[in-house]
């Protein structure tokens, strides 16, 4: 279980998040909405210690994150897989080798590592592909290929960084089915950050919008699209007043 | 007026605070050897191997110009086979690690800003922390070692390079006969010569490697935050350059 205790977290005179409190269930896959700049990714990115807040802590399986030291916070990311908004993918290396990093790293041999790596490639229907760099593949390859890469680590937990945002939509589609299909085949507990409500719908379990530094409402697909609340049916309706 | 350097104050303050924490993430990831040990080799041969033809090419130029200029001084009061003196003395003790710092500052410390600085920017560092490795024993420690070790290689090549162009520039257009130039050369060699001009680089190449990998960490922004770290990395490495070569003089000569 994952649990965001009070976050508060500031950028020089800028406060992001204030208060954001947020628990995510084993084998749930929870989505966190809201406008851009409005802490998502920021609140995503406390959860394996990529930022560390300046008020309240992240407990994941019982462990507050801060208070992990570098070993612990490595012991941690070997069961998170993170996707990255824009892939992240290492540019100097092949799609096979992004993938095998995170393994070589587990101390797995290189038959298995190649056994997980076209695994995981298969997964997201992009065999074949092992040996071509990352300029070489579409936006929506790439994004597939980030998520191939922390398939393959078999995480217990995966954090998606607004993964169909600049997609079109068909590829948007094919990105959701992915995380769902990644879910049941694996199940894992995923966080999701998007502001792509037909995304959020699809694969979300339930959903908290993230408003003004901390939580609006959290709720259920059914009672988000439900909701009363003024500020959560604007976003969720897409309405400009 | 007064906050303005109360600011300045304590931001150079916090910058130095930031190297030294810097530094001590590096020295603690050095028992990640696993990590480290293989990607030095690959950046051995990126610093070392690749930088040899600019630090050869600028080496082979000081040479032709030390020995024109030491015989244009000498004319009729100085005997000519003191170029030889002067070539090896200067290449060794001061041009050859210098030239070659500030020209390698721009080649290799500009260029490991902009990689690493693209990489933050993309967030592949932030990548490469999510799959359990710190950035220190894979980005930064293979660097700075490779810096450290493969600068005073490079400029020992540059060094015997300027000595070489002097001896063939004396010999073809100064008329001082190959013995003379030698004579010259060994007249006032130590080997403090030698090895301080090695220690000098390589205290450079530590110098430029860790300030590349420092800014480029650092970057924040786009495309102008990459370029911004590049020209960064130059500046700062080019000042320290000048600076720990008037410390090296104070200190060993």
């Amino acid at each position: 279980m994952i649990e965001l205790q009070d976050l508060q977290k500031a950028f020089g005179e800028k406060p992001v998040l204030q208060g954001f409190t947020l628990k995510v269930r084993d084998a749930e896959t929870m989505v966190i909405i809201g406008y851009s700049g409005s802490g998502k990714s920021v609140a995503l990115k406390h959860i394996v210690g990529l930022l560390h807040p300046d008020v309240g802590d992240v407990i994941v399986d019982g462990q507050a994150v801060s208070t992990l030291d570098r070993d612990g916070l490595t012991l941690l990311r070997q069961g998170v897989g993170y996707v990255f908004q824009f892939a992240a993918l290492f540019d100097s290396m092949t799609v096979a080798d992004n993938l095998a990093l995170g393994l070589r790293r587990r101390g797995l041999d290189e038959a298995e590592i190649e056994e997980r790596v076209q695994e995981a490639l298969a997964l997201v229907d992009l065999s074949g592909t092992g040996e071509r760099m990352p300029a070489e593949l579409s936006g929506g390859m790439r994004k597939r290929v980030g998520i191939a890469r922390a398939i393959a680590l078999r995480p217990r937990y995966i954090l998606y960084d607004e993964p169909t945002t600049g997609l079109d939509p068909v590829t948007s589609a094919v990105i959701d089915r992915l995380m769902v299909r990644t879910r049941e085949h694996l199940g894992v507990t995923g966080v999701v950050v998007t502001h792509d409500m037909r995304s959020a719908y699809t694969v979300g379990d339930r959903i908290a919008m993230l408003y003004e530094g901390r939580v609006r409402q959290v709720g259920s697909v059914a009672e988000i699209q439900q909701t009363e609340d003024p500020v959560v049916r604007q976003f969720i309706e897409g309405r400009a007043e | 007026m007064i906050q303005a350097i109360g600011r300045r104050s304590i931001s150079a303050v916090e910058a130095v605070g930031r190297v030294g924490h810097f530094v001590m993430d590096m020295v603690r990831a050095l028992a990640d050897i696993g990590v480290w040990a293989r990607l030095t080799i690959v950046q051995m041969r990126r610093i070392g191997v690749d930088s040899l033809p600019v630090a050869l090419f600028i080496a082979a130029f000081t040479g032709v110009v030390l020995a024109l200029q030491a015989s244009y001084t000498f004319t009729g009061a100085v005997p000519l086979y003191f170029v030889g003196t002067l070539v090896g003395k200067t290449m060794m003790l001061e041009l050859g690690p210098v030239l070659a710092g500030l020209a390698l500052a721009g080649r290799v410390g500009a260029s490991m800003a902009a990689e690493l600085g693209t990489m933050k920017v993309t967030e592949q560092v932030d990548a490469l922390e999510t799959l359990a490795y710190d950035p220190q024993s894979y980005l930064v420690i293979p660097r700075v070692l490779a810096g450290t070790l493969m600068f005073p290689v490079v400029v020992a090549f540059a060094i015997a390079t300027g000595i070489i162009t002097g001896w063939l520039t004396s010999l073809v257009l100064l008329d001082l006969s190959t013995q003379d130039f030698i004579k010259g050369l060994k007249l006032f060699y130590v080997f403090k010569d030698v090895w301080f001009g090695l220690l000098k680089s390589a205290s450079f190449g530590f110098t430029i490697t860790l300030v590349g990998c420092i800014v480029g960490l650092g970057t924040r922004g786009g495309a102008e935050g990459v370029g911004r770290s590049a020209t960064r990395a130059v500046v700062y490495s080019a000042i320290l350059i000048l600076v720990l070569d008037a410390f090296w003089a104070v200190v060993l000569l």
